[in-house]
């Protein structure tokens, strides 16, 4: 009984820690749907862009790091705060891993919008969806070609303690078989703080409101005096940079990347995106946690082998049901 | 007068393959083994243009089906008559492939048709993995495995035959009076509804029929290569099918055959170009990983010339 109890926790835990990966990526897709109405096939492979360039930063900024922390010995006994997130110069090395990332990606979404998808915003949703793929297609093989196709280590920051766990049995007999990594509360940590970012981004800044606008009316919004070319391509930027820190997380959580990494999680990130409303930044982050830990329970209780189905017939289901997605607002096609 | 001509020329080719295949059958198995792989890329293609050109919905699972022909035909094969069926046996594997196939395209087409353009891509990827799946799972289809000891039955004729049969199907479907609703539904869905079309019988039907050759394609497959496994129909064999399509020209019947040709010989050919040794040493690893000329080309293609390469080809009146 008790084992139970800890087991579905530690499924929980695993689940809500996914979730969180795909909430992130989730919210670039739906950010671009917002204004331009097209699904960025190639987002996936932003977040695998992330991780490709969180590896070749970390061996960069350590030494940075260990510096500003000011103690580099770090097999010291944690205590505090670091016995959850690991010790100081770990912490400075992913700060400053996540901001190079988050900087790298949003250049490179913007740049991809303005080669390929700009020159397009009048053509058919189709062909637009046919670059789209064709660009998620590229830069795949254009990883293979440069990073190799075999898995590769992600870098250890400093003296890697984040991929360990969590001495959690001060709490109890119990709680000391759950398993609960430095990196997932990080996780847990980082994600609600770019979420509160985000939320303000959105609804109390001038560019927010304008991306807003744009989402609601593109054409009022134009004629309004809105810089629609500078939104598209901040809104792109944004989604980029959430999607590259999802790609660094995970890969300190699950230390191994590859040129492929990113086309799963970024299809099932699209399937959060539609379960919670595509277009809706909420539903975002509550369709990527529901599917996070959907997920893992079905790995945990039902069969890892389904692993990859799960998502997808998540997204018949919620497309047959409900299309609008759990916070969408049903909009009635005019003709 | 048109109809009886396209029928005397499937009557022709189905005749001329018969009498070609023994000799064709002869030649280098690396060559005949592309060959084959061609006429099965058409019939795939040409299948797929009915729905992503004709119809102008956007499928891309195509892969699934054939996943689901070639295992269906492969059981059949393996389990009636103690698994060393002669020809009829066969071609009732064949039918069988291709009827599950069309099956699991009515079980797909029927809820996931009533979405478009990137929201029907996704679903129909998504069943793709779906399909994958569940024969990954399904120990009678030999799971991770894979499921091998078919007899070789499929060869020359068997394969352009029907490719013939396939090309022929999907022109005269599209040319006829009632074709004429794919078409309308491609161009203005809307309108064709107001006009009295019913779009949804229209859609399906052409997902359907062309699950149906996928699921052919996919049955001469695994009777040609003795040996299938889940990861060969995942979606990366989809969007394979769907650049074929696209770069053909969407609609086009010839323009689709073409590329299906160009894009099957084209692997084989940068294989050869890379092993070129007086070539710089970065245009033979370019040149050995095909999916970067691939992407690079849709996405040219989708800049400069989003019709298709050969899209002006072959249509007859403006269909």
């Amino acid at each position: 009984m008790d084992d139970k109890f800890i087991e579905f926790i530690q499924q929980l835990i695993n689940g809500l820690s996914q979730g969180a990966i795909y909430a992130l990526i989730a919210l670039g897709y739906t950010m671009v749907f917002g204004v331009l109405r097209f699904i960025n096939f190639a987002h996936g492979d932003i977040y695998m862009l992330g991780a490709f360039a969180g590896a070749y930063v970390v061996p960069k900024v350590s030494e940075t790091a260990i510096r500003l922390a000011g103690s580099p010995d770090g097999m010291r006994e944690l205590t505090g705060i670091e016995a959850w997130i690991g010790p100081r110069e770990s912490i400075y090395a992913l700060v400053m891993v996540l901001a190079a990332v988050m900087v790298a990606c949003a250049a490179f979404g913007i740049l991809v919008e303005i080669l390929c998808y700009k020159p397009l915003r009048s053509r058919p949703k189709i062909t637009v969806l046919i670059t789209a793929i064709g660009v998620s297609l590229f830069i795949e093989s254009m990883g293979q070609f440069l990073f190799g196709a075999a898995q590769r280590p992600f870098p250890e920051t400093v003296p890697d303690v984040l991929g360990t766990a969590v001495d959690l049995s001060a709490f109890g007999e119990r709680w000391g078989s759950l398993v609960l990594l430095r990196s997932e509360v990080l996780i847990f940590i980082v994600t609600p703080l770019l979420l509160i970012g985000l939320t303000y981004l959105v609804k109390r800044t001038k560019i927010g409101m304008a991306m807003r606008a744009l989402a609601f009316n593109p054409t009022a919004c134009a004629l309004m005096g809105v810089n629609v070319n500078f939104v598209i391509s901040f809104t792109f930027g944004l989604g980029s940079a959430l999607g590259g820190v999802a790609g660094v997380l995970i890969s300190v959580k699950q230390p191994s990347i590859e040129p492929l990494m990113g086309i799963l999680p970024g299809l099932k990130a699209f399937v959060a995106a539609v379960l919670g409303g595509i277009g809706n930044l909420g539903g975002a982050v509550l369709g990527g946690v529901l599917l996070g830990v959907v997920e893992t329970l079905v790995v945990g209780y039902v069969s890892p082998t389904y692993r990859d189905a799960v998502a997808f017939a998540v997204l018949i289901l919620i497309l047959l049901f409900k299309p609008a997605g759990l916070l969408g607002k049903n909009v009635r096609e005019k003709v | 007068m048109k109809f009886e001509r396209t029928k005397l020329i499937l009557l022709g080719s189905v005749i001329l393959f018969a009498l070609l295949s023994s000799t064709i059958g002869g030649m280098n198995a690396y060559y005949y083994d592309i060959l084959i792989g061609v006429g099965i890329s058409i019939i795939l293609a040409t299948g797929l243009n009915l729905v992503n050109g004709h119809t102008g919905q956007f499928s891309l699972g195509h892969a699934g089906f054939m996943g689901v022909g070639a295992y269906a035909s492969s059981w059949i094969s393996l389990n009636v008559s103690g698994g060393t069926g002669g020809v009829m046996t066969f071609m009732a594997a064949l039918t069988v492939g291709g009827a599950f196939a069309a099956l699991a395209g009515l079980l797909v087409g029927v809820p996931s048709l009533r979405l478009k353009g990137d929201y029907l891509a996704i679903v129909t990827l998504g069943f793709n993995e779906i399909i994958r799946v569940i024969i990954q799972n399904a120990e009678p289809l030999g799971a991770q495995r894979g499921l091998g000891g078919m007899v070789q039955h499929t060869n020359f004729f068997w394969t352009f035959s029907m490719a013939a049969l396939t090309i022929y199907v999907v022109g005269n479907l599209v040319n006829s009076t009632y074709g004429r609703g794919f078409l309308a539904v491609r161009d203005d869905e809307i309108a064709a509804e107001a006009m009295g079309i019913n779009t949804t019988k229209y859609k399906v039907l052409a997902f359907v029929l062309a699950a149906f050759f996928a699921g052919i394609a996919g049955g001469l497959y695994a009777h040609f290569k003795q040996f299938i496994h889940p990861e060969g129909f995942n979606f990366m064999k989809s969007v394979d099918i769907v650049v074929m399509v696209i770069l053909g020209g969407m609609g086009s019947t010839v323009g689709v055959c073409i590329a299906a040709v160009l894009l099957t010989i084209l692997p084989e050919f940068l294989r050869y170009v890379a092993t070129i040794q007086w070539l710089p040493d970065w245009l033979q690893q370019v040149a050995a990983n095909r999916m970067i000329l691939y992407s690079l080309l849709l996405i040219l293609l989708m800049l400069a010339r989003p019709q298709g390469l050969f899209s002006g080809w072959g249509k007859g009146k403006r269909t």
